[in-house]
């Protein structure tokens, strides 16, 4: 039983374990959680033939370095990611985006993100994890999730319950874009701000800050001058606010947000963006670019074919 | 009733029901809330209610904006159906390590201590909503005289089960979290517990509760 594992020879920096998140909980204060950037979960998972919704090992930055132990096991690796495969005493370079074959014994090094946050590790099976709401995510704020709540450990065993014997080679020629320009819908807060503050956050440049994890994404720029009140009665969030605390930077809500909030919304990240919003490193800078709720939905389906679209070329 | 439902996003509809906070009103959240959650409308994703406000977010690749709308503008709630009101007493211990700021409150409200405890404990609060982190309660409303600002600067952690006051509200802090509310005691009592996967939260919109202080060897002693 449990014969086949990989042993943590070093964590990474934020390694947890994600899936499509849990749904109808935001009544009680537990948010969706999920995978951070949905596009190349879907693919990573394709890549080794698993279900869609299969959980992942998903990191940030640096991410874990695992010895294999056990019957050969296919892996795969989306985001723009450096890694590499010690077999014996070869090293391969790996390559996202493309199925490997780990042998007993073999070592996974996953090194870096490159100029982006977020990578994805799938399995050709599953991992031995404990669900919660129909969900693994992990959510390390709530203890909530696989893993009891926590982020992977150095020197922890990962056990794989089940591996699917499916050795197919697969790849897929895909290169991920850097987002400049942020689409964004107004928030229901939008008059409590300046006419000047306004075109601050639709003309002016942002930075992303170093205060940026799966909860939100803290902005610095010129302040957003807020004319009515800086606070308002506590309502429900959803992933993409903007919300405008009294200090004028905004701060966009992620996955893991917390579900009731009392900042003013000034808008709404479009839903098609979401995906590579989230990718953006510290320093990165980026625009506000307002879009009317009929172009997001457009950009949404057409963000949604072509996400399909990557699916079906695996 | 609705005032005005508009869309937070392209995945969203925010439905207003006017400015004021008060029982009345976040009652008709709640059974709007309720009655939207038996529907099981394809697509919804999530429903959550605050004082005033119900913001519904959905798949938009099952439904969107304006299908939605429509769905919840012809959605009818039975009148007079009242809600159901649980009541909990929750045990609180008041021992100076766990009133944090009980001391700033007697400055800021320029009251003594006995008395604001006096007041808090005489209290029945309702419970407006859920959540900011996982089953905390907002429940209101505390007295006039209650009645303080946030710390100027939030804590980093607020202990699990710290009570804090902050406007007219009361609440709970479920664990440990970064938290700005005037501290002024600690239940022993576990208020969410993610084992409970039906019924995760002790305390639910729509509740009834009052504080009861227990002494520290009480509070030690609660689980035994």
């Amino acid at each position: 039983m449990n014969k086949n594992y990989f042993e943590i020879i070093r964590a990474g920096i934020n390694s947890t374990f994600q899936d499509l998140g849990r749904n109808n909980l935001y009544h009680i204060g537990v948010p969706f959680s999920g995978a951070m950037d949905n596009r190349n979960y879907l693919l990573a998972n394709k890549l080794v033939g698993n279900d869609y919704d299969d959980p992942v090992i998903e990191f940030a930055y640096q991410g874990p370095h695992l010895k294999y132990h056990g019957d050969k096991i296919n892996i795969a690796i989306t985001g723009d990611v450096s890694f590499k495969i010690k077999n014996g005493d070869n090293l391969i370079d790996g390559e996202c985006y493309q199925s490997f074959i780990l042998e007993n014994g073999d070592e996974l090094d996953i090194i870096s993100t490159n100029k982006s946050v977020y990578g994805y590790l799938a399995i050709s099976g599953t991992f031995d994890l404990k669900f919660q709401w129909s969900s693994c995510s992990t959510n390390t704020k709530a203890k909530i999730g696989s893993n009891n709540g926590e982020k992977l450990s150095d020197n922890q065993k990962i056990t794989i319950k089940e591996i699917n014997n499916n050795f197919v080679n697969r790849k897929l020629n895909y290169v991920n874009t850097k987002i400049e320009n942020i689409r964004v819908i107004k928030g229901t807060n939008f008059n409590y701000f300046s006419e000047e503050g306004k075109k601050i956050f639709f003309k002016n440049e942002f930075k992303v800050s170093k205060l940026s994890d799966r909860m939100g994404m803290r902005l610095e720029g010129k302040k957003i001058e807020n004319i009515v009140d800086t606070n308002i009665r506590s309502e429900g969030l959803i992933k993409g606010v903007i919300q405008v605390p009294a200090d004028g930077n905004p701060i966009i809500m992620l996955s893991d947000h917390g579900t009731i909030g009392g900042y003013p919304k000034i808008g709404v990240v479009v839903s098609a963006d979401y995906d590579k919003l989230v990718q953006l490193t510290p320093g990165s800078k980026v625009k506000f670019q307002e879009v009317d709720l009929n172009s997001a939905e457009t950009l949404f389906k057409l963000y949604d074919l072509e996400t399909q679209n990557l699916i079906s070329q695996i | 009733m609705i005032k005005n439902i508009s869309n937070l996003g392209d995945a969203a509809l925010y439905c207003d029901f006017g400015k004021d906070v008060n029982k009345d009103i976040n009652t008709q959240v709640i059974k709007y809330f309720k009655t939207i959650q038996k529907k099981n409308i394809l697509g919804v994703n999530n429903i959550t209610p605050s004082y005033n406000k119900l913001i519904i977010s959905f798949d938009l690749k099952k439904i969107n904006f304006n299908k939605l709308k429509k769905i919840i503008d012809n959605i009818e709630i039975i009148k007079g159906d009242s809600i159901q009101n649980k009541k909990f007493e929750i045990p609180v211990c008041c021992e100076k390590e766990f009133s944090l700021d009980i001391k700033r409150l007697e400055k800021k409200l320029k009251m003594k201590e006995e008395k604001i405890y006096e007041s808090f404990f005489e209290k029945e609060f309702f419970c407006y909503m859920t959540g900011f982190i996982a089953g905390m309660p907002f429940l209101g409303d505390l007295d006039e005289n209650l009645r303080a600002k946030r710390l100027d600067t939030p804590r980093v952690k607020v202990p699990k089960g710290s009570i804090g006051l902050t406007e007219q509200f009361a609440n709970i802090y479920t664990f440990e979290s970064p938290g700005g509310w005037n501290i002024i005691g600690n239940t022993p009592l576990n208020i969410f517990d993610s084992t409970k996967e039906k019924e995760p939260n002790l305390i639910n919109p729509g509740d009834l509760v009052t504080f009861k202080r227990i002494t520290k060897e009480k509070y030690q002693n609660y689980y035994e």
